[in-house]
């Protein structure tokens, strides 16, 4: 096990490729990130599948089928610019959805029926 | 609200399997804590590419080159998940590259010895991405949303990764005796690394009980490098092979297997960047993104001059 800390080149990367020689060009240029959202089948809502980099919308499109579709997970892709959507507020959570917890009349199980047309 | 409410929040959810998402509320140390995990990951799945794109050209068939480079780009595909599943927490992918090229980001260090021979590819996919696997099964149920949804994501993946090393390793089993010899190599140069790729012992891991308290992990280094050893040790029969260790024998009472002591200073030696191929790694990382600089800065002109045309009609 100790003679395993060793340099190996035979059968592996050389210097060259490597990068002992590349050049100090480092200059950081962002591609704006983007929103994937896949239709796995026809029928179905095209739902948020995870972001990734491109540089425009049609290579957004192609990185997307690159990683998110290599498995056949879909059939048509959306994507956005991740700046684009808004979204709510976790901590408003409460008073954004406390109409909708007060209505319980909004539920079929509300309503109390007889036995014979309880199926309705 | 005030910083104690906040926190018992926080941790009330934690506690309930309730899952921290994005512009939820967390403590500083709770999404450091998962910038560092998420992106080391992510770093991991990148560098993880050089060992197996070194066999690409020299796989002895094309139906071979084609299913390690299937397994290759699946494994870009891990890392742009956990980049983009750490970018959420307010890192810039930019920040996180750098921190992996100056060496204050680490990778996993399995990805530090070389790759000798075709018997390597069997030996990676089935140990490496073995040890990988049971790690990520428990990260699907880790306590923040993206990361535990990039796991599910990468799980569905990871079994082909591990079968056709296996299938590597069978082919060779049933072959010549320099194909067996050479299986068998290959098994006694990743063993030993393998378990260490689950971290030090539970009595020298710094930042576990923290991290299970806030479940981003679930499970120990030493539980998760037993579940392991027990899958490892039996599988290893149908090769007609054997595990480098001694040591290694069924132990009836604990239902599990005993095996050797772990060679602790060579993990450290090559966290310390001192293993095999250190150098080799994080140079062909820092080359590939160099190298692309043009093609970053073409794409983006492109980009900007279609607008622009657009914007004109
Ligand atoms: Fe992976
Ligand atoms: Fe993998």
């Amino acid at each position: 096990m100790n003679n395993l800390i060793k340099k190996y080149f035979y059968g592996d990367y050389g210097e060259i490729e490597a990068g002992s020689n590349a050049s100090n060009n480092n200059k950081n240029i962002a591609w704006p990130l983007w929103e994937v959202f896949i239709r796995s089948k026809q029928g179905l809502d095209h739902k948020h599948v995870g972001s990734l980099h491109a540089a425009d919308e049609q290579m957004a499109i192609e990185n997307a089928r690159d990683v998110y579709t290599r498995r056949n997970e879909g059939v048509s892709i959306w994507v956005v610019e991740s700046k684009y959507i808004t979204a709510s507020n976790p901590e408003e959570a409460g008073e954004l959805y406390e109409p909708a917890v007060n209505k319980i009349y909004r539920h079929p199980t509300f309503y109390k029926l007889p036995d014979e047309v309880d199926y309705m | 609200m005030e910083l104690k409410k906040l926190e018992e929040i926080f941790q009330h959810k934690i506690d309930n399997e309730i899952k921290i998402e994005p512009k939820d509320w967390m403590p500083e140390a709770y999404r450091k804590t998962n910038i560092r995990q998420i992106s080391q990951h992510a770093h991991s799945e990148v560098v993880g590419m050089l060992p197996e794109g070194n066999w690409i050209t020299r796989a002895p068939s094309l139906k071979r080159k084609a299913i390690l480079l299937a397994k290759i780009q699946d494994e870009a595909g891990h890392g742009l998940y956990l980049y983009s599943a750490a970018e959420t927490l307010g890192i810039s992918r930019d920040e996180m590259i750098e921190q992996l090229h100056s060496g204050r980001a680490k990778y996993s260090s399995i990805f530090n010895y070389p790759t000798l021979t075709w018997a390597d590819m069997g030996a990676i996919g089935w140990l490496v991405d073995g040890a990988a696997i049971i790690n990520q099964v428990m990260l699907c149920r880790t306590s923040y949303g993206p990361y535990a949804r990039g796991m599910v994501r990468i799980c569905k993946e990871e079994s082909f990764h591990q079968r056709q090393g296996f299938e590597i390793l069978y082919v060779l089993s049933q072959g010549t005796d320099a194909q067996k010899a050479m299986c068998q190599d290959a098994i006694n140069r990743w063993w030993w690394p393998s378990l260490m790729m689950f971290g030090p012992t539970d009595a020298e891991s710094s930042n576990s009980e923290q991290s299970m308290l806030w479940k981003i992990k679930r499970k120990s280094n030493d539980e998760l490098r037993q579940q392991f050893v027990d899958m490892i040790a039996e599988q290893v029969k149908v090769l007609g092979m054997t595990l480098p260790d001694a040591d290694l024998k069924w132990n009836e009472t604990k239902k599990h297997y005993d095996f050797g002591a772990i060679n602790w200073n060579e993990f450290w030696n090559v966290v310390k960047g001192n293993g095999p191929c250190n150098k080799q790694r994080l140079n062909a990382r820092i080359a590939a993104h160099q190298n692309g600089a043009w093609v970053r800065e073409a794409a983006i002109a492109y980009a900007e001059k279609q607008k622009n045309k657009h914007k004109a009609a």
